[in-house]
């Protein structure tokens, strides 16, 4: 047991080690965040003398809030739009013992073998050709369309597991199908709906490359590319872009806190990075 | 149930035209466009054949660009799949002690940074005058070991590599993990009364049993090295020089820097080629298991 006793307390003192490698970064920008930047040129290891919390007010102030709300706005109307459209397709998929379905389920899965990066160049002139480019739509248009694949693959999978006495039940009531998706199916798989939103949540919300692009006034950005704009605006007001990068990653973060278990079982269902 | 034929075909509808519209139609232009010439200005098409290929093959960057691409995925596998997996290994065996949920949240939290906001907080990290980095090498009293970092054209790609690692290891973990607590505990109880350590049993009966997962994780990790870009655009934005160049990277600054689209549309073909085999690879075991 003593041998036991001794390996946890090696292990764990790799997991604190690894812990701090985490958290060394993140604590120096928090600390810095909270100084004037004379304060910060002197030694950027020392911690302020006064905790300066303008910074935060001010980054909030200088744009971030306007990135905010932007990133609300797309990341809302994603989220809606890949819910529905991907629980619709799944539950045509797997209720009606349609024809062609598997084929269906192919191709829509095949999506997710395709990166953005090469659907760029003609998306680009495809948005500016429907007249969305620079718009709200000029994102989530492709957000939708990128992450219907991977909510399909996961809502079809727990679909397909829901008893058919249920639906049964429902038509001796009189229920349309459509009655039986919203009544029946939609409740009963709160569990992967939460997963499924959380995960593109955290893609959507985080996504740079379509956003860089598709967006051009600063009136619409969204806080990935916002942040790298702000770093131009401000120039050597390092300070305050500290307190600007840890505003915009908070959001994520305190959710992932609150909802870890949606977020471990909608990661691990399928994983993609990025 | 009672309903018309067609009625699955109109829920399967506005999902696929936006899968067709928006995905295939614009990874089949990108194909057709790689033989083009073309502008973002204009709508005029010339036809090159396989100008575009060539003048990609031929780049002074493209072995650059593969270097640090193959760098970046083969660091990737050893750290975060490799260290990572053993990481979870550690979270999940008896020694862990009963913090195990709060280091492993602990270690994906980078995950949850979007990519600008890690590329811009590890820009003043390496920052040469008052980064993170050197400031604390001096105060260690090793000025000697201070670098220029990102403004070293033989350290720059290293460094970002290095802030991937940070980001993502922990990500791998938390899979990794989850996989390992779905092994039937009989299985390993089974393993340690027939006299099997450890180790034995985390290689003999955890590992084996995973090892979906774990190939669904080195597939994504692959895929994620090849499609490189933002982590490069934050920090060195393919410099110094073209030092730390990428795929990605290429492709964004041909088609949006340098208007020479049909150069970009060569890249993502290339780049189309190699995560397409990879990801059929992990569409193929990621449907054969529970994973």
């Amino acid at each position: 047991m003593t041998k036991k006793k001794t390996l946890t307390i090696l292990v764990n003192i790799l997991f604190i080690f690894l812990a701090l490698i985490i958290f060394l970064p993140m604590a120096w920008m928090l600390v810095n965040s909270l100084k004037t930047n004379q304060e910060l040129f002197r030694n950027s290891l020392a911690l302020p003398a006064v905790p300066q919390f303008i910074n935060w007010v001010n980054a909030w102030n200088k744009g971030l809030y306007k990135y905010f709300g932007n990133s609300l706005i797309v990341s809302g109307c994603s989220l809606a739009g890949i819910l529905i459209l991907s629980s619709l397709l799944a539950y045509g998929l797997t209720r009606f013992n349609a024809k062609g379905s598997n084929v269906i389920f192919l191709i829509v899965l095949g999506g997710m073998a395709l990166s953005e990066q090469v659907a760029l160049v003609p998306l680009y002139k495809i948005l500016k050709a429907i007249h969305v480019y620079n718009t709200y739509f000029a994102v989530i248009l492709p957000y939708i369309a990128f992450r219907i694949p991977f909510t399909v693959f996961l809502m079809r999978s727990y679909f397909i597991a829901i008893p058919k006495e249920l639906e049964e039940a429902a038509v001796v009531d009189g229920y349309n199908s459509l009655q039986i998706f919203q009544k029946i199916i939609v409740p009963i798989s709160k569990p992967i709906f939460a997963s499924c939103a959380i995960v593109c949540l955290n893609h959507v919300w985080n996504e740079f490359l379509f956003a860089n692009v598709f967006l051009e006034s600063k009136e619409l950005m969204t806080i990935p590319i916002g942040l790298m704009t702000f770093k131009g605006d401000l120039r050597a007001d390092y300070t305050v872009m500290l307190a600007g990068i840890i505003i915009a990653s908070l959001p994520m973060i305190v959710l992932f806190l609150c909802m870890s278990k949606q977020f471990v079982r909608g990661l691990t269902a399928g994983a993609v990075k990025g | 149930m009672k309903t018309r034929k067609s009625t699955p075909y109109l829920y399967m509808l506005p999902g696929c035209l936006m899968v067709l519209f928006f995905v295939y139609i614009p990874v089949i232009a990108n194909c057709v466009y790689s033989f083009f010439r073309l502008s973002s200005y204009s709508a005029d098409m010339k036809f090159v054949g396989f100008d575009n290929y060539v003048r990609f093959f031929t780049n002074d960057t493209f072995w650059i660009m593969i270097r640090n691409n193959v760098l970046y995925c083969v660091i990737s596998l050893i750290v975060q799949v490799g260290f990572g997996t053993v990481i979870a290994l550690l979270l999940e065996s008896s020694v862990a002690g009963r913090f195990r949920n709060v280091f492993r949240n602990i270690y994906y939290i980078p995950a949850l940074i979007s990519l600008t906001a890690v590329g811009l907080m590890f820009t003043y990290v390496y920052e040469p005058n008052l980064g993170l980095l050197n400031s604390a090498l001096k105060a260690l009293g090793l000025s000697g070991w201070t670098q220029a970092w990102l403004g070293d054209s033989k350290l720059a790609i290293y460094c970002i590599i290095a802030m991937s690692q940070w980001q993502f290891t922990g990500y791998i973990t938390l899979l990794m993990v989850v996989a390992f607590q779905n092994v039937p505990n009989d299985y390993i109880e089974a393993a340690a009364i027939d006299g099997a350590g450890p180790v034995r049993r985390a290689v003999s009966i955890i590992l084996p049993l995973a090892k979906e997962q774990f190939l669904v994780c080195t597939i994504i990790t692959v895929i994620g090295a090849f499609k490189l870009f933002t982590e490069v655009y934050s920090t060195t934005a393919g410099g110094p020089g073209n030092s730390s160049q990428v795929l990605g990277l290429f492709l964004y600054q041909n088609a949006f820097l340098h208007d020479d689209l049909g150069m970009a549309a060569a890249t993502g073909v290339f780049i189309f080629v190699i995560t397409m085999v990879l990801s059929i690879i992990q569409l193929r075991v990621s449907r054969s298991g529970e994973v």
